[in-house]
């Protein structure tokens, strides 16, 4: 029976009322009960997610002083920051480099990840604890904490990366000073502090593998590979899925990563769209402008939301 | 039944209630002026927050208000987001700390403060050029130029090595005296990239930071400004194309950038002082706190380290001056108080406490106050700061970076740091001139398409 049809045990109506009143019907019935309960986690997210997000989507469509509507020349009144962005090279710039970065930083944090899970998932459960213990503790971490250690090793004057180098006669690399080293310095730390989230996430899924499929996949002779390839990866996609989408999110808003090591440079080849709405937004007092930057993000990850979910769906609606 | 009826007897009680009222001796108490909530910066030097706690609780006292005082720290721009979240709440501090380019920021919802400016300047003379032109965005004063957290950005020289590797007696050239050496003339950008080239060749490369962080920022404007070099003018209209100033400018800071260590474009605000206090640098542009940590860590370094105005160029010579300033909220409940507080702190005497109590690094913002003492005896060497403020004598003139652009416009151009980006793309990018050029005049038209 559908949960809004069905009833709570029939109370005993109260003497002389003759049958119960529409409160106490509506009270009875089991959805208005589930409203109620949800009622609390509605309100939160609407003043914490729904709110902010309509407030910065109204930011967006504002002057810099925030009096009246942003004109706009070929797009609608109200749009003319998103237009302003359009035609800005740098912005286009930003964005490339948030696609590049938030892109391999997530396909490295996933495949170290499923590696590193398998490695544990071999190891016996006895000294299992302790690797995943230390494994995890990149991200237990405060980034911003972490990013400060790594900028001290990437320093530009005074690297200790460099300095072991010199030791062994490697050159010296200016790893926040050129544009391809600075990109791979901060898609090294955030991929550092990411890998153990995709880690315990698989482990968690290669845990839930019976070991029946293992075992048919061996008497018809299956390889290690085949056994990846037709079972493990099978029954791993939804979460690993999930969680290159979760990820994604992430590390497409990342801040503190970029604000600590480079602040954006060398020549804003290093801005992800996060940094580059602070120092638009905050920093060079442009509200407005700087809520249209960050608002570029969404559209972006709604597409990757759209494709992932609807291949999850898909593989259950298969399972079933 | 008495003739006293209750009318009457309200009457009397009135009386004699306020007779007693007024012929009682007034006692003060603390809190009578109502309270008054400041954030003030966090200031680097430690007793800088001292000086500041005293000054509130002293002016407190002596005109009964509970004056409570916050530091607001700039760490990861803890106060530009302070700022921001109070003026869009509408509510928070009577009076805060706002960083140069702030009061133009939110000048709609500042208290204006001409009638304060006005008794000051009376008293002690004109503000600063860079000052007014930041505080005073739109014709009038919407904050006071502050005294705690002003700084000056001139030439840091390690003296030493200067006369080793580039034949520049520079303490003869600026001595700690009320007058310039006889070669002081000589102290122009080409002497400059002359002596920086020759530092480099000695191995100790000037420490010049070439990113968009403020100390990168602000001496590559004061090189520009020197030649007459603007991106754009005080109208907002860009002003890049067939600038024949312009490009003399970015030719010559072309020319130095490749006499620095290679890794400048990456420096922040902390490398310069690196470079100076590690013995690395002959030369740094930053006020005297570089110098105050090297007497702690390496008394050898500042031992041999000396202030002197910044190079001249052919529109003359400018001092990069990052000023914080005093705002009232429009939205203050103690307004009165508040300006009077304000202008008290601004007052020679109390200017002058701040500026002893952070070692010199405050700069008032009115050239009359350039004499304090304690330039003269801060050292050792003494006299090593005594040309740390301007002097009437340096010739020389303080200026932000991007300044006459409009402020609106200017805050923009220099949080993105298109003046150092834009020798960055020639030197390190291999685009040509022109090419950075274009590039820069697109961004300043998509700048100023926003207003």
């Amino acid at each position: 029976m559908a949960a809004d049809a069905s009833m709570a045990p029939p109370m005993t109506p109260a003497p002389g009322s003759g049958r119960a009143s529409t409160l106490q019907r509506l009270a009875r019935r089991r959805s208005s009960i589930a409203v109620l309960m949800t009622t609390p986690l509605l309100v939160v997210l609407l003043g914490l997610v729904a709110y902010p997000a309509g407030y910065g989507i109204y930011l967006s469509t504002l002057n810099r002083r925030m009096t009246g509507f942003m004109e706009a020349e070929w797009l609608p009144n109200g749009l003319g920051n998103f237009e302003i962005l359009f035609e800005s090279e740098t912005f286009w710039a930003v964005a490339l480099q948030s696609c590049i970065f938030a892109i391999t930083a997530v396909i490295l944090k996933a495949l170290i990840g499923f590696w590193l899970a398998h490695m544990l998932n071999d190891i016996p459960a006895k000294g299992q604890r302790k690797w995943r213990g230390m494994l995890l503790i990149p991200w237990v971490i405060p980034p911003a904490l972490s990013t400060l250690g790594w900028w001290w090793m990437f320093d530009p004057s005074y690297s200790s990366i460099n300095w072991l180098f010199q030791v062994v006669g490697i050159a010296e690399v200016p790893w926040l000073g050129e544009k391809w080293w600075a990109r791979l310095s901060i898609i090294i730390v955030n991929v550092w502090y990411g890998a153990p989230f995709f880690m315990i996430m698989y482990l968690a899924a290669l845990k839930s593998v019976p070991e029946q499929l293992y075992e048919a996949a061996a008497i018809d002779g299956a390889s290690s590979w085949q056994r990846l390839r037709y079972v493990t990866l099978p029954m791993m996609a939804n979460i690993i899925s999930i969680t290159v989408l979760f990820s994604l999110i992430v590390t497409f808003s990342n801040y503190d990563i970029v604000r600590v090591l480079t602040n954006g440079g060398p020549r804003d080849l290093t801005h992800v769209f996060a940094s580059y709405a602070f120092q638009v937004g905050i920093l060079s007092g442009n509200i407005p402008r700087g809520a249209a930057v960050s608002l570029f993000m969404f559209p972006i990850l709604a597409i990757c939301a759209f494709f992932v979910l609807r291949g999850v769906t898909r593989r259950n609606k298969e399972q079933m | 039944m008495s003739g006293l009826k209750r009318r009457d007897l309200l009457l009397a009680g009135a009386g004699v209630a306020a007779a007693g009222t007024l012929s009682a001796p007034m006692v003060h108490g603390q809190g009578t002026g109502g309270t008054l909530r400041c954030g003030f910066w966090d200031h680097w030097v430690p007793n800088g927050n001292v000086v500041m706690r005293e000054l509130c609780a002293e002016w407190g006292r002596a005109n009964r208000v509970d004056v409570q005082m916050d530091t607001v720290t700039s760490n990861g721009n803890q106060i530009l987001l302070t700022i921001n979240a109070q003026a869009q709440s509408r509510t928070g501090y009577d009076l805060m700390s706002f960083p140069a380019w702030e009061p133009s920021n939110h000048q709609r919802m500042l208290e204006p403060v001409d009638d304060v400016m006005r008794n000051l300047t009376q008293k002690y003379g004109a503000v600063t050029p860079a000052a007014e032109y930041l505080g005073k965005p739109s014709g009038n004063w919407v904050a006071i130029p502050a005294v705690a957290g002003t700084q000056l950005k001139p030439a840091c020289v390690r003296f030493d090595l200067m006369q080793q590797h580039a034949g520049i007696d520079i303490r003869a050239m600026w001595p700690a005296q009320n007058a310039a050496g006889p070669t002081a003339g000589q102290w122009n950008w080409e002497t400059f990239a002359k002596a920086a080239e020759a530092c480099h060749k000695a191995g100790f490369a000037f420490g010049l930071p070439m990113g968009s962080f403020t100390d990168a920022v602000d001496w590559v404007g004061s090189l520009f400004a020197s030649y007459g070099a603007f991106l754009m003018d005080d109208k907002g209209a860009v002003t890049v194309r067939n600038n024949a100033k312009l490009r003399a400018a970015v030719e010559m800071c072309v020319r130095i950038s490749r006499f620095l260590p290679n890794d400048v474009w990456a420096w922040d605000d902390g490398g310069n002082n690196r470079a100076l206090i590690s013995g690395r640098s002959a030369l740094v542009f930053n006020p005297p706190s570089a110098w105050a940590v090297a007497k702690r860590d390496a008394p050898q370094v500042a031992e041999n380290c000396w202030t002197v105005p910044m190079p001249a160029g052919p529109e003359g010579r400018f001092a990069p001056y990052l000023p914080y300033f005093w705002g009232i909220w429009n939205f203050s409940r103690n307004k009165g108080a508040a300006k009077a507080f304000l202008e008290w702190l601004s007052d020679r005497a109390q200017a002058e406490r701040q500026t002893n109590g952070s070692g010199g690094y405050d700069i008032p913002p009115f050239t009359s106050m350039s004499d304090f003492k304690v330039w003269e005896t801060e050292g050792p060497p003494v006299g090593s700061v005594y040309n740390y403020p301007v002097r009437a004598h340096h010739n020389s003139r303080t200026s932000i970076a991007m300044a006459p652009a409009p402020a609106a416009m200017a805050v923009q151009m220099y949080n993105q740091g298109l003046n150092t980006k834009l020798i960055a793309r020639i030197v390190q990018g291999g685009e040509s001139v022109d090419q950075a050029l274009g590039w820069v005049e697109r961004e300043l038209n998509t700048i100023r398409r926003g207003g």
